[in-house]
């Protein structure tokens, strides 16, 4: 038996396109507050920055340059929270401040700016301030290390791969997790409904008691097998009452004229006239049996009955039961030898079938012909084919003779009820077999190509 | 023969009873399954020809009531039910035979035949004898008046079959069923082309025939003619 494999299962699918649209929003929510912190950081950074130049410049016009030069000697100390602080000439040459020279800054004056300083040797932190001018020619920095916020930049985008990687395989782990249980459930239906198919209808799907959609699923298809198991029946009951009605009377009808018949002379005229009726009899009640076995292949109840089956015994067989008649009318029927060809199969109905093909062949083919039967497995199924010589079916009634009663006009005469090849469709439909009819070249080649047995049915 | 008819279609039941007398039986009958088991348990008979479908209790259950009560009388089954899988629910059932409706009266006068003979004390037999045709069962050979017959398989269960039923009427259908166990229609009449066959290797360029053509039934092997 077949099973779902991981990769190709919906539930599998979905969990994956899921999982890209979450882990896609999850990177977009994570860098826009990335961006919103850094933006708010920033802002906060400038804040104090120009509220500090502020304060600075304020003092610079009350007390002049001493007062201001005093004032950044006595913010110094906060140098080791990172607050930085450099009055410069215009030229920037360095006045005072805990800034040992003017930065390298994209733009020198006015503004936000950022920049790399050192606050110790061999260490390098970025910062950022705002610059104003001062009335006077001089230029005042203020400046915050931002080394922190650098910090946690770097950490993010250190941590981004791994968490990553971590989405990836939580997302990979709980698709397969899912998908498997899922899998598992509609591995059960599957089993089941296999079952069913095989033949035993009486096979209902478990039902489990969460009353989750797999479980109405399942409560579904159960009402809908209740359904066609009492649809079975009632066929079976249809073509058996119509079965009982039919034959009572032709049962009463062929008593009363072989009662007839016993009570004449033999020779008599009467006698032959109801012979011939007895005959018609018999002949109306093959065609009746035909139609009602018809009617109960395309129904299914037969299907019941069917077992693995060697169609190679079969073929044996049916040729053996028609070997003398072939050589009488001068025919060869040759058995191709072959090896195993098992299919599940109702071995009465298809033996019927392969008798019914047998005898068309014997009808239809001339003198000195041949007829060859074959049952081989192939890549496609286990074919069953009949070959002659005979004048064949042209192409464009292939699919007619296959209908009910329909008889070509070069046979009309000839013995047979026009239901052979019907019975043959019918038993093919039965069995999933295909059927059909081609070219021998001369001849009739027709082939029941039968779906081959799976272990396990 | 005492045989005990179970039919509840009256005019079917009427002609068969009727027949069967004729043919020189005793015959009971019994319209509906109730009766039937107790006419069936109350008194031997040796063969029992019961309906399918029968007012009160089934011919399947009724069947499976005698057999339970230990009695082994013969059972043919006539049945106007389609047919694929009946014959094995009635056989199942513990019948020995089944007939479908309509019949010809001498096809079921053939199988009671064949029914009654069946139950009679079988000897296990190694060698079957009709007239001066032997047929030794162990080694498989045939021989008449002293001379070797070359059969082919099929053709010795056929000669087995008919020997094993000389002097009684063997049915088409009959041989379709045993010596080739197939309950179909064969469309064509392939039955005679073997018996043909066979009567040219077993009776051709011998004094009197042994295999008889029976008009209007079958077949028959007997010693006289």
């Amino acid at each position: 038996m077949r099973k779902l494999k991981l990769f190709r299962t919906l539930a599998f699918r979905i969990i994956l396109i899921y999982f890209a649209t979450f882990a896609l929003s999850a990177a977009a929510i994570v860098a826009f507050t990335y961006w919103n912190t850094v933006k708010a950081l920033n802002a906060q950074t400038d804040l104090g920055a120009s509220e500090e130049a502020d304060s600075l410049s304020d003092a610079y016009y009350r007390l002049g340059l001493v007062g201001l030069i005093d004032q950044i000697i006595a913010r110094y100390p906060l140098g080791s929270q990172g607050h930085l602080y450099l009055l410069a000439h215009s030229d920037l040459r360095r006045v005072v401040g805990n800034l040992d020279d003017w930065p390298q800054t994209e733009h020198l004056r006015g503004g936000i700016v950022e920049f790399n300083y050192e606050p110790r040797v061999h260490e390098i932190h970025r910062a950022r301030g705002l610059i104003i001018p001062l009335m006077g020619d001089y230029e005042l920095l203020v400046a915050r290390d931002v080394f922190e916020r650098d910090e946690t930049e770097r950490q993010v985008a250190a941590n981004l791969p791994w968490s990553v990687l971590l989405m990836i395989v939580l997302g990979f782990a709980g698709g397969a997790l899912i998908s498997r249980q899922l899998t598992a459930r509609l591995d059960a239906i599957n089993r089941t409904s296999r079952e069913i198919m095989a033949g035993d209808l009486s096979r209902r799907v478990r039902v489990g008691r969460t009353g989750d959609e797999f479980d109405s699923l399942s409560q579904n298809l159960n009402r809908m097998l209740d359904r066609t198991e009492r649809l079975m029946r009632g066929m079976r009951e249809v073509t058996d009452s119509v079965a009982h009605d039919l034959r009572t009377p032709l049962n009463r009808l062929r008593n009363r004229l072989e009662s007839i018949s016993t009570a004449l002379d033999p020779d008599s005229a009467q006698a032959t006239a109801i012979d011939a009726a007895i005959a018609e009899t018999d002949r109306l009640i093959a065609t009746f049996n035909a139609l009602l076995l018809i009617a109960e292949a395309e129904a299914g109840v037969a299907r019941e009955a069917m077992a693995p089956l060697d169609l190679r015994g079969v073929v044996e067989g049916v040729a053996e039961l028609y070997a003398p008649l072939a050589e009488e009318n001068n025919l060869l029927l040759d058995v191709v030898p072959s090896g195993e060809a098992v299919i599940f199969g109702n071995k009465s109905l298809v033996s019927q079938a392969l008798a019914n093909l047998i005898d068309n062949a014997l009808k239809y083919t001339p003198a000195g012909g041949q007829i060859r039967v074959a049952a081989e497995e192939t890549r496609g199924g286990v074919a069953l084919c009949v070959a002659d010589t005979g004048p064949g079916i042209p192409p464009q009634d292939r699919s007619r003779v296959m209908e009910r009663f329909v008889r070509l006009e070069a046979s009309r005469n000839s013995p047979g009820t026009g239901l052979g090849l019907s019975l043959v469709a019918a038993v093919a439909r039965l069995h999933d077999a295909t059927f059909s009819l081609a070219d021998n070249k001369p001849g009739l080649k027709v082939v029941l190509l039968f779906p081959p047995l799976r272990s396990g049915g | 023969m005492r045989i005990l008819v179970v039919e509840d279609d009256l005019e079917a039941q009427k002609y068969l009873v009727n027949g069967l007398k004729e043919a020189g039986h005793v015959v009971d009958d019994a319209a509906e399954g109730e009766t039937g088991l107790a006419l069936a348990l109350s008194r031997p008979y040796d063969v029992a020809i019961i309906d399918r479908m029968l007012p009160k209790m089934d011919g399947l259950k009724l069947v499976e009531e005698i057999r339970e009560h230990g009695n082994a009388t013969p059972v043919l089954f006539l049945s106007a039910l389609s047919e694929v899988d009946d014959r094995v629910k009635g056989l199942k059932a513990g019948g020995d035979d089944y007939l479908t409706k309509p019949y010809a009266f001498v096809e079921l006068l053939a199988r009671l035949d064949a029914l009654m003979r069946r139950r009679q004390p079988s000897v296990l037999r190694t060698r079957l004898q009709v007239g001066d045709l032997e047929l030794d069962l162990l080694s498989r050979g045939a021989q008449r008046n002293g001379t070797a017959i070359d059969l082919q398989p099929r053709e010795f269960r056929l000669l087995e079959y008919l020997m094993r039923h000389a002097n009684q009427v063997v049915t088409r259908t009959m041989l379709l069923e045993s010596v080739w166990e197939y309950h179909f229609d064969p469309q064509t009449n392939v039955i005679d082309v073997h018996i043909s066959r066979l009567r040219a290797k077993i009776d051709k360029g011998f004094g009197h025939p042994l295999l008889h053509t029976v008009r209007g039934a079958g077949y028959m092997i007997r010693a006289q003619a």
